[in-house]
């Protein structure tokens, strides 16, 4: 599968496009990509209608263009590479099982709510509902990593099982609301009610934050794992400062409400500071 | 052959299969990670007695180890893979648990069988342990007095080769002593291999079973003894008064051969009459290093 998509007519409502995958356009010619269906508000509607197919040389999938009403894109993907040059809409690698998106500029909300493998790197923004549950859902991301270079909005992590949310700028309100374990970084500031519910799980910030009063502070240290974890982090491209990586972190210990075993961690002080 | 004055026998050393795992030991200074690694490889010079055999491979810079600290590499043999499991579990939870400041990782993360050891200890944490994945590698977070232990959940276990050997025939003592210990600075420098023995060295080699003794594995080797020339079936050339041995275990054969290669050349020296090796008539063992084979360059093992 190699194919390059461009987008030649821009949608004026949500075009639901969950055949831009690997997997359902494995083995199509150009032609026949194009005439696959999407949605289009309340209309079915081809492919083709608003991208032009052509050949792709690397074995990835490539779209370009504003994609920010194509929503769903890579919806379900289990391997293979989908590169975005523009931005993409909601649900942006939802339930993915594998594989890897790139998203070269901003993505809507729900990007990668309940996938549980692969990893998603978005260059710009992100919408709310970062690696979230889905609504009615108690459980969101299970496994898998998303990484999103600039801010998002609220309830990143919602719900989340397993997996790693990494967040270069800041994060909105209710970050790792309802958490039952998984790791979220935020390299900025963490919003209002970080944690709410939450069962287990790591939440790290690298500023100061007003934690809920159901989170009791523990200790200042310097845990090992997240050396791990911001080294890793740092390969991955996102800007981890070396004082970030040998420093120590205030561990807030919380939700009491619920089962009290979930940590804020705070960076506190770079070495020698 | 002769090495430098040294007569090279036309012999092999004879070694065995073994199951071997990697591991890295990292502290927040080199002191911290190697006082983790001696305790970790301490008493484990031979199955026979040790039920495992260990030592350091090599330090390890901060941009070779996986938290970007100081560390330490460190091979851990055992004869069947069932035991290897116990074995970590008992070293890693008695000597880098207990460490200030060490972690300890999987040294062979592409090994496909896995032995549960993180998962094994992270019960110490007594139901405040938490795990962490992170890039596909689990990691058990064990809090402590001082803060955290972190372990890898599993670690690699794949064949390796434990009994590579040769022997320093010398004129004395002092001159098998210091080509035993030049033979050992050398091998330090390969990767794969570990010498189990205190500095690298055995002055105790042994023969399988007893002449007097039915209870006995192994006794004192001595065919090779000085003391016992007169009295014994001694293989000592005339002119040796003592012999010092080099064991190697490695994590597969050309480890082994690389190391023996090197070792064997640097103990060539003044003072030292002959280089043999210690077999047990190609019956025991599946790796047979021939020692000419490996100081002409080419395949040591048949």
């Amino acid at each position: 599968m190699s194919l390059a998509l461009t987008l030649h007519t821009v949608p004026t409502v949500p075009l639901e496009a969950e055949v831009l995958s690997p997997a359902r356009l494995a083995g199509l010619s150009a032609p026949e990509a194009a005439k696959l269906t999407v949605v289009y508000g309340n209309q079915r509607a081809d492919l083709g209608d608003f991208f032009k197919v052509g050949k792709g040389a690397d074995g990835e999938l490539h779209l370009t263009g504003d994609l920010a009403r194509v929503k769903r894109v890579g919806m379900g993907m289990a391997e293979g590479r989908i590169v975005v040059h523009g931005s993409a809409g909601m649900h942006l690698g939802t339930g993915m099982t594998g594989g890897e998106i790139v998203v070269e500029g901003d993505a809507g909300d729900w990007v990668g709510s309940e996938m549980t493998g692969g990893r998603i790197t978005v260059k710009g923004n992100a919408g709310h509902m970062v690696g979230s549950a889905t609504r009615g859902s108690a459980v969101g991301v299970r496994g898998g990593e998303i990484l999103i270079f600039g801010n998002v909005g609220n309830e990143a992590g919602s719900g989340m099982r397993r997996g790693l949310i990494a967040i270069g700028g800041d994060s909105g309100d209710f970050a790792g609301v309802n958490m039952l374990a998984g790791t979220i970084v935020v390299l900025g500031r963490l919003g209002w009610r970080t944690g709410a519910g939450m069962a287990r799980g790591s939440i790290i910030s690298m500023h100061p934050a007003e934690l809920l009063p159901t989170f009791a502070y523990a200790c200042t240290y310097s845990p090992l794992f997240l050396r791990l974890c911001l080294l890793h982090l740092g390969r991955l491209g996102l800007p981890v400062a070396r004082s970030q990586v040998e420093g120590r972190y205030q561990r807030w210990c919380g939700d009491a409400v619920e089962l009290n075993r979930g940590e804020v961690l705070l960076l506190d002080s770079a070495p020698g500071a | 052959m002769i090495v430098r004055g040294v007569l090279i026998e036309d012999t092999f050393a004879e070694a065995f299969t073994m199951r071997v795992a990697r591991l890295i030991i990292t502290g927040r200074t080199p002191r911290w990670a190697r006082e983790a690694a001696l305790k970790l490889t301490g008493f484990a010079t031979s199955v026979i007695g040790c039920k495992c055999e260990a030592g350091i491979e090599r330090e390890l810079a901060e941009r070779d180890t996986p938290d970007g600290r100081p560390g330490v590499s460190v091979l851990l043999l055992t004869m069947d893979k069932e035991s290897l499991p116990q074995r970590l579990i008992e070293r890693v939870g008695q000597t880098v648990l207990t460490c200030p400041t060490t972690a300890c990782f999987d040294g062979l993360p592409q090994a496909p069988d896995r032995l549960p050891v993180g998962k094994a200890l992270r019960a110490f944490g007594d139901g405040f342990q938490a795990s962490k994945v992170v890039g596909e590698r689990r990691y058990w977070r064990l809090p402590v007095m001082e803060g955290e232990f972190l372990v890898e959940e599993t670690f690699g276990m794949q064949k390796g080769v434990g009994g590579g050997n040769f022997l320093i025939l010398a004129e004395d003592a002092d001159a098998a002593l210091e080509a035993a210990e030049a033979a050992v600075a050398t091998i330090a420098d390969q990767p794969g291999v570990i010498l189990p023995f205190p500095g690298g060295v055995v002055r105790s080699g042994s023969k399988v079973g007893s002449k007097r003794y039915k209870r006995m594995i192994a006794t004192t080797n001595d065919a090779y003894s000085p003391t016992l020339r007169a009295v014994t079936e001694s293989q000592l050339p005339d002119g040796v008064n003592s012999v010092l041995e080099i064991v190697l275990d490695g994590v597969d054969g050309p480890a082994i051969e690389s190391a023996m290669r090197v070792g064997i050349d640097a103990a060539c020296r003044p003072g030292v009459k002959a280089i043999t090796a210690g077999n047990y008539g190609g019956k025991l063992g599946p790796h047979h290093f021939h020692l000419r084979r490996i100081m002409n360059g080419g395949p040591a093992t048949a």
